[in-house]
């Protein structure tokens, strides 16, 4: 569990200015409440399969084939969009884009908001996204955008997400993909 | 290298963009082509500096790419730079890159080189030093002539551009007597470093000074110094990319800068031990050159 560090160096509004910081193991965070990781997981799916143009954003963790749990973590992902009717853009590189980034199929860690205005995306997952450059990316979003944004990470989490689950890893993904299966029927989608 | 870590997921690969696909499978690495990779491959290969974050125009970046076209084992390559311009576009390259403190990179550079030896004993690892004059030739002066006396097997490449350019114009060791900048305003009071001839007398095997006006020469040269550094000892190439902001050009004015010169300050010089003479004679007859 982070600890609170000296405020300020950030341009952009930070949660940890609020004193919103990342989960104790084994719990997760939902705007600024610790809660239990399945009340959370309950909470994603329902904000995912009931906002407009919810979108997975992929980062090069689970994009490239590097080990066998990315690979593993590639098929849930995919299947976990299907469950959530979720488009997928990804972030297959943090070097800022010139002349400019193609809005409409990629998303940037240095300009995030350009994708999520560009397609009206109103909740979306970063997961694979080394943890820095979530970070920056989850800041900007956070200011510049309605977004309600996810962070399925595989460390501690991200107190700038409206909703992070963390040390999450395949067996964790399925554990989601059940759930979020379950809320849909509930929902009716 | 294991290549397979930059396959892109199959679950992935319809919502990634074609030219990153592309990539994938095309890139011009080594192992992918019959020969090595060189100035032909510039204008449609995206590893090669597609988009940078220079000045427009700048010298610098068309040097880049053919120090980058030339590169016998890419895959293998690392390239250590130093604060500067060019700095600003390694983040832009496929290739490993370190990047040191300011004026260290030969010692660093060193470092590298001898840790790979000894990591991957079977395996040709190729480090090359590319910073500005500034690094080289002005602050990191030490470290770049005590890596020539220790016989490191590194190349390096100096980005002359005769001034500290991106701190807003202050005279270096290599501007040339009398010049005028912004941060200089009663001109330079010495001659410039002649850093090709320091190269030799230091015991460098290869040493070149030229501008980037060609890039086939660039090219040949930046090739012919890796491979004797490989094998005979330290190189060092000096070349002259022109600051056009600081000289008061305008962006397409550089390669014309660059052509001037070859006739003055950067007239061809080259230096080439008997050993290392005989080595590229021997790279030549198998295909290296």
């Amino acid at each position: 569990m982070a600890n609170q560090g000296p405020a300020y160096y950030s341009p952009y509004p930070a949660a940890t200015y609020e004193g919103v910081i990342t989960p104790p193991e084994g719990k997760a965070l939902l705007l600024e409440d610790v809660v239990d990781e399945e009340i959370a997981m309950r909470e994603i799916a329902r904000v995912m399969l009931t906002s407009e143009n919810a979108t997975i954003f992929p980062g090069p963790q689970v994009l490239y084939g590097w080990n066998e749990e990315a690979k593993k973590k590639a098929t849930l992902i995919k299947e976990m969009a299907e469950v959530l009717n979720a488009k997928m853009i990804p972030m297959y590189d943090y070097r800022p884009k010139y002349p400019k980034i193609d809005a409409e199929v990629e998303i940037n860690p240095n300009h995030p908001n350009l994708t999520i205005w560009h397609n009206n995306i109103k909740a979306a997952i970063f997961i694979g996204v080394h943890c820095h450059y979530a970070n920056v990316a989850l800041k900007i979003v956070r200011a510049e955008t309605d977004c309600y944004t996810i962070a399925i990470c595989g460390l501690s989490g991200h107190e700038d997400a409206m909703a992070t689950l963390r040390d999450q890893h395949s067996h964790e993904l399925e554990k989601f993909i059940k759930i979020a299966k379950e809320v849909k029927a509930e929902l009716g989608k | 290298m294991s290549h397979d870590i930059y396959k892109i997921n199959p679950e992935f690969r319809e919502i990634m963009p074609k030219e990153i696909i592309e990539l994938e499978e095309n890139a011009t690495w080594a192992k992918n082509m019959d020969k090595p990779r060189g100035i032909k491959e510039l204008p449609d290969t995206k590893e090669l500096l597609e988009e940078h974050s220079l000045c427009a125009g700048c010298p610098e970046a068309a040097a880049l790419r053919y120090v980058l076209s030339a590169l016998p084992k890419p895959e293998d390559t690392i390239i250590v730079n130093s604060t500067g311009c060019t700095s600003l576009m390694f983040p832009h390259i496929a290739l490993h890159t370190v990047h040191s403190l300011f004026g260290n990179q030969n010692a660093v550079a060193s470092g590298i080189k001898r840790v790979l030896d000894w990591r991957f004993p079977d395996t040709q690892k190729d480090v090359v030093v590319l910073a500005g004059d500034g690094a080289t030739v002005d602050i990191g002066l030490d470290y770049t002539l005590q890596s020539f006396f220790r016989q490191e097997k590194i190349t390096t490449i100096c980005f002359d551009n005769e001034v500290y350019a991106n701190t807003g114009g202050q005279e270096s060791g290599m501007t040339a007597k009398g010049q005028v900048f912004k941060m200089a305003p009663t001109g330079k009071k010495f001659d410039k470093v002649p850093m090709w001839e320091l190269a030799k007398t230091s015991g460098c095997h290869y040493s070149v000074n030229m501008t980037a006006s060609a890039p086939k020469a660039v090219a040949k040269a930046v090739r012919e110094a890796i491979l004797v550094a490989r094998e005979i000892g330290p190189t060092y190439i000096n070349l002259y990319t022109p600051c056009i902001l600081e000289i008061g050009l305008s962006a397409n004015e550089g390669l014309g800068e660059m052509k001037d010169q070859d006739k003055d300050r950067f007239a061809s010089y080259k230096h080439v031990s008997p050993e290392a003479e005989e080595y590229l004679k021997k790279c030549k007859a198998e295909g290296l050159l």
